[in-house]
């Protein structure tokens, strides 16, 4: 049996190989399939894991979804080496060669334009955090020892104004600094804060934003966001990237796309 | 900079991407399980999971 074909992504026609010891999902080696003037990067998956069923309830298996998530993004990393690929979204899953050229073929004036926008950019993802505040921290500082119920409620005030002060100075900055690092970017789009639980970061995420920018502008672009990591205590600015476009791999032209 | 400099990807920067980025194909022709509130709802299990191991930073919330 061949299984399922596993899309990572569509690219131009490139004339580097890709690394010979790479695997993709499953341990199948990614293989390029052209159409036209198109190439689908796909491994052959089986059908015991990722036909509808299996594959909906793996997808609830974070342990399974690490392993595709991070094989996944190995195949789009070397892809990035040699070209622009543009991403599918992960799982997306075909019956065989056949169904992935009519996939192609449906599309390929979108992929095509899709391609020439993306063509040379690498996407940057910036996040803010605001450090927990002092009241959550342990060990608590050395305040006084509040002599009287009205000492302690004073307590209790300066460092709740404290708090709201740095969710002021927090937005602040972020609207300062998406605005500032939107004009060395071509385009940039805003995902929800990360949960905190998920991500295992201290902090709360109040800023969690994706940049389009040209891989020659790319060195500007995070000198930029270097400059804007001190200097702002109890925020936090991380960075990283470059990735494959993913953020920026939906058309354009749909009128919802630009909300 | 290039990927054998970076270190390893947090897992939920790689969801982002991977679960929310990406171009979604939603032809006859697939096999339909790639369109967005089957990614939506499975995200959600997933976060649930996982706080139901790890404990709220946020608990004291509900006093």
């Amino acid at each position: 049996m061949t299984g399922l074909r596993y899309v990572y992504a569509v690219c131009r026609p490139f004339g580097t190989p890709l690394q010979a010891q790479l695997t993709g999902v499953g341990g199948d080696p990614p293989r390029l399939l052209p159409h036209h003037d198109l190439v689908a990067v796909v491994s052959h998956v089986p059908e015991a894991d990722f036909a509808e069923e299996p594959l909906r309830a793996h997808l609830e298996d974070l342990d399974w979804l690490t392993a595709v998530a991070r094989a996944h993004q190995g195949v789009i990393d070397a892809l990035t080496t040699v070209t622009t690929p543009l991403p599918l979204r992960l799982g997306t899953v075909f019956r065989d060669d056949s169904g992935v050229r009519t996939m192609i073929e449906a599309r390929e004036e979108s992929f095509r334009r899709t391609l020439d926008r993306l063509e040379g950019r690498v996407e940057w993802g910036v996040k803010v955090y605001v450090e927990s505040g002092p009241e959550e921290r342990a060990p608590a500082p050395p305040a006084p020892r509040p002599a009287s119920g009205r000492d302690y409620l004073r307590q209790r005030r300066t460092a709740s104004r404290a708090q709201d002060d740095l969710w002021r100075r927090a937005e602040n900055f972020a609207t300062r600094l998406h605005e500032t690092l939107s004009e060395c970017a071509e385009d940039s789009r805003i995902h929800a804060p990360q949960n905190p639980a998920l991500s295992g970061a201290s902090g709360r995420n109040v800023l969690n934003a994706a940049y389009l920018v040209p891989r020659t502008q790319s060195e500007e672009f995070v000198e930029r966001v270097d400059r804007t990591k001190d200097g702002e205590p109890g925020i936090r600015v991380e960075l990283t990237g470059p990735w494959a476009a993913y953020s920026f791999a939906g058309e354009e032209t749909s009128g919802e796309e630009e909300r | 900079m290039t990927v054998v400099e970076r270190r390893e990807i947090a897992l939920v920067d790689l969801l982002d991407r991977l679960l929310a980025g990406g171009v979604v194909i939603t032809g006859d022709i697939t096999l339909r399980i790639a369109d967005v509130d089957l990614v939506r709802i499975d995200l959600n299990a997933l976060i649930s999971s996982v706080n139901a191991q790890v404990p709220s930073p946020f608990e004291e919330v509900s006093r």
